[in-house]
Parts: structure tokens; C-alpha cells; sequence
């Protein structure tokens, strides 16, 4: 069940990656295109393996740079530092809860284009940055956030549709067991 | 706090992401279009969505309004065979004079319309994809116009069968330009704001440039991408540089960039 939970969570990626190269409704709207790999990463840290939340941070980057000019790799440390961090306060984190995920989803959100862009002018890169950009980063951090949740629903319902429920507890308990009669 | 598991699985991470980060130039474009290709299947559904899309909504427009686009149509057909016809008597006396003067001679470009399938899906560069790619001969820095004839920027990386095209305003599509003034004041055109997407700057001007707004600016010929006399936009407003150097001005772009959706390659 874990792997196929994974595979939702790579083919999602791959869907969002796209989605984001191909429609432009939300840049025409507000003037920056709403990144949905950190709301991912932020589900796959609270629900999946470590190694879902790698491979998410690893294919889920380099697709995102394939389809961008951004050079090869740049997206895949800053997915993958904010999975790991929530993935190792995870038992912490109150992960059914809406606030809890819109909290996560606009930390992630705003983190994620933070750290791309401090890389970029680390390894000499000269993105398109003015005081718009902190609009885009806003944009882009409370689009992340409101879809965060959306993220958890989703897959929620492609889990329960399509995935094997858990096994209910029964009320037997053989410790618990009366034996009649003599032993 | 991380456990060791964790810093091993990081530093693995990490480790990967440095290996491709300074794979060599060709190598990394490779893997990147290698990459990429996988979204071909997408790139196809898409297309076709969009054809069946444009399909249906031809057969929803009632048969007036067709008969009226097709009269319209027919009429500015005949006033651009009008045109042409002058135009080629003009060209025709150009070439004469040309000759006369023993000047050379001008040859025609050739142009090949691309369509864009996708878009920067990064707020800080300004970049789109055609579907025109190598077996199309299309090569880096080809100048990339838009239908109406406009610069949009020039072609920066090509694959098989799409190209990447950097936009006017990204901070690597420079183009050496010239304003229509008296004094022809050149200068180049450089990043856009980053909100702004229908406006760039353009720098380098001398500062006793005769500049009013909205004269117009085209590619000047020089730095040997894009070739003399492209219309790029107008001037809004300018300002001198700090320690008044030379002026900067801002040009409102004759393409609106994020209305692309068909763009000419122009060949040498």
C-alpha cells in the first residue's frame, strides 16, 4: 500500500510540474504562477517514507528544471531540506488538522522559492528579481498554503477510492477470554 | 532533531544534487531534454484537447457570423494583394538602385511559425517553448518575432523537436537597440521588472539623447543577433542614472508577451 501511495505522489508531481508549464491562468490573475511541488512535499513528509519524500524532492526538481531555465538540480535541495525537516518533527505535528497543513503548506510555500533563488545567485545565476518579487513570493506562499489542504482532501479521497482500508479492530480480545468448565 | 538515518539520506541528496549541478554544460542540456521528453505524451493530449476544443467551438458559431468573418476576410485579402503588389514594385526599384549605386544587395529572410506549448513555470525567468526544434533547423539565436512582426526575443537551447525561447526582458536576452529620434540614440535593452511584464528597460543612452515619450525603438543591428530595424516598443518615461552617466528609459513593448501564442523564427 506504501508504493502505491508513493506512486500518487510521483504521478501527482508530474501532473503539477506540467499543470505549471502549461496553464497560465493564475499568472495572468495575479502576476506569479503558484509553485504546487511544497504543498506536495509537505503531504508526502507527513504521510509517506523518507525515501518518497526524496524521491519526490528529486524528480519533482529535476522535472520542474527540465521544463524551466533554471539550471538542472537547482529545485531539488530546497523541496527536499523542507520534506526533511517536517518529516522529522512529523510526530509532532497535529497532521489532521486544517490549520496545521495551511501553516505547514505556506511555510513550505514561501521556503522553497527562497532557497531556489539563494542558490541560483550562489552559483552565479542573475534571475529577474525587483520589488515585485516579493509579490510573486507572497503570491506564490498563500497559493501554496491554500492549497496545502486541498493537497491532504485529494489525496484522502485517491486513497480511500482506490486504496485498501484498514481492517476495523475487533472487540475480541483473547486474554480477555471467559474459559467455562474445568481446565 | 535529525536522527543519523536522516543525515545520511540528506547528505546523499545533497551529494546528487552537486553531480548534476556541475555536470558539464552539454551533458546536463542532454539529461534536461532527456528529462523533458517525458512530458511529450502531456505536450500531445494537450494539443489535441485544444483542437477538439477550437473544433467545437467553430461548429457553436451560427452560419451569419461566419458569412460575415468571410467577407470581412475576402475584403482585407484583396487590400493585402493590393499592398503586395506595390510592395514588390518597390522592392523591384530598390533592387535597381541598388545596383545603380553599387550597393549590396538585400536578401530576403525566411520565416517559419512556431507555436508555443509552454511557458516558464518559474517566476524568475521569462521563457517559453515552441514546437519548432532541430529537424525544423531551427539554431540558437535565432531572432523570434511575434505574428505582427514585433521582436519577442530569440531562441536560447533547441531540442529535436522544441526549442526554448528567451523573452525580451529575461537578464540573458539583450538586444542592441535604437530609438527613432533625430539623433538615432542607441543603447540596449535589458531586464524587465519583475511585475512588469509589457516593459523593459533600456540602457546605455547617451545622456544628451534628444528622448520624448512614446518614440518608437527597434533593434538597432548591432551585437549581430537580431537583425536592423525590428520594432520593439516605445518609450513611457526616463530618468539619468546615478552620477549621470547615461539614461535609462522605459520601453512599453509592441508584443505583449504573455499573450503568446504563435511566434515567427526568423532565418538567416
Amino acid at each position: 500500500m506504501n508504493w502505491m501511495n508513493s506512486l500518487f505522489i510521483l504521478v501527482a508531481a508530474f501532473l503539477t510540474v506540467f499543470w505549471e508549464a502549461a496553464f497560465n491562468g493564475v499568472r495572468h490573475l495575479m502576476g506569479a504562477q503558484i509553485d504546487l511541488l511544497p504543498p506536495l512535499m509537505v503531504y508526502a513528509s507527513l504521510y509517506a517514507s523518507l525515501g518518497t519524500v526524496a524521491l519526490l524532492a528529486l524528480c519533482g526538481g529535476l522535472w520542474f528544471d527540465s521544463l524551466s531555465a533554471n539550471p538542472l538540480g537547482i529545485s531539488v535541495l530546497p523541496l527536499y531540506l523542507v520534506g526533511l525537516i517536517i518529516y522529522a518533527k512529523r510526530e509532532l505535528i497535529l497532521r489532521d488538522q486544517t490549520f496545521a497543513q495551511l501553516a505547514l503548506g505556506l511555510a513550505a510555500s514561501a521556503a522553497v522559492p527562497l532557497m531556489t533563488l539563494l542558490l541560483l545567485l550562489t552559483t552565479g545565476h542573475t534571475p529577474l528579481l525587483g520589488w515585485g518579487t516579493l509579490w510573486q513570493w507572497a503570491v506564490m506562499s498563500l497559493g501554496g498554503a491554500a492549497l496545502t489542504p486541498l493537497c491532504f482532501v485529494l489525496f484522502g479521497w485517491a486513497n480511500s477510492a482506490l486504496l485498501y482500508g484498514r481492517a476495523p479492530q475487533s472487540s475480541f480480545r483473547p486474554d480477555r477470554e471467559i474459559r467455562r468448565g474445568r481446565s | 532533531m535529525l536522527k543519523r538515518f536522516h543525515y545520511i539520506a540528506l547528505s546523499l541528496v545533497v551529494l546528487l544534487t552537486l553531480i548534476i549541478l556541475n555536470l558539464p554544460n552539454q551533458t546536463a542540456a542532454r539529461l534536461k531534454l532527456g528529462i523533458s521528453s517525458l512530458f511529450l505524451p502531456l505536450f500531445g493530449w494537450t494539443a489535441t484537447a485544444h483542437r477538439l476544443a477550437g473544433q467545437a467551438g467553430d461548429t457553436l458559431v451560427p452560419r451569419r457570423e461566419l458569412l460575415k468573418q468571410n467577407e470581412t476576410l475576402r475584403q482585407e485579402n484583396q487590400l493585402l494583394r493590393f499592398q503586395l503588389s506595390q510592395d514588390e514594385e518597390m522592392r523591384r526599384e530598390n533592387a535597381r538602385l541598388r545596383q545603380l549605386f553599387g550597393w549590396q544587395q538585400q536578401t530576403a529572410r525566411k520565416v517559419k511559425l512556431g507555436r508555443v506549448v509552454l511557458r516558464e513555470p518559474a517566476n524568475w525567468w521569462r521563457t517559453v517553448q515552441i514546437d519548432l526544434g532541430q529537424r525544423d533547423g531551427v539554431q540558437v539565436n535565432l531572432p523570434v518575432l511575434t505574428t505582427d512582426g514585433s521582436l519577442a526575443g530569440r531562441v536560447g537551447s533547441v531540442s529535436l523537436t522544441r526549442s526554448q525561447v528567451v523573452l525580451l526582458g529575461d537578464p540573458s536576452c539583450k538586444a542592441a537597440a535604437r530609438v527613432e529620434d533625430e539623433g538615432r540614440s542607441t543603447g540596449i535593452i535589458e531586464r524587465a521588472s519583475s511585475l512588469e511584464n509589457g516593459f523593459v528597460d533600456m540602457g546605455y543612452l547617451s545622456r544628451n539623447s534628444n528622448l520624448k515619450p512614446g518614440q518608437n525603438v527597434v533593434t538597432s543591428g548591432l551585437g549581430g543577433i537580431f537583425p536592423k530595424d525590428l520594432p520593439i516598443g516605445k518609450i513611457v518615461d526616463f530618468q539619468a542614472t546615478e552620477y549621470g552617466l547615461y539614461t535609462v528609459a522605459r520601453v512599453k513593448l509592441a508584443a505583449d508577451l504573455d499573450a503568446l501564442e504563435e511566434v515567427w523564427v526568423l532565418f538567416p
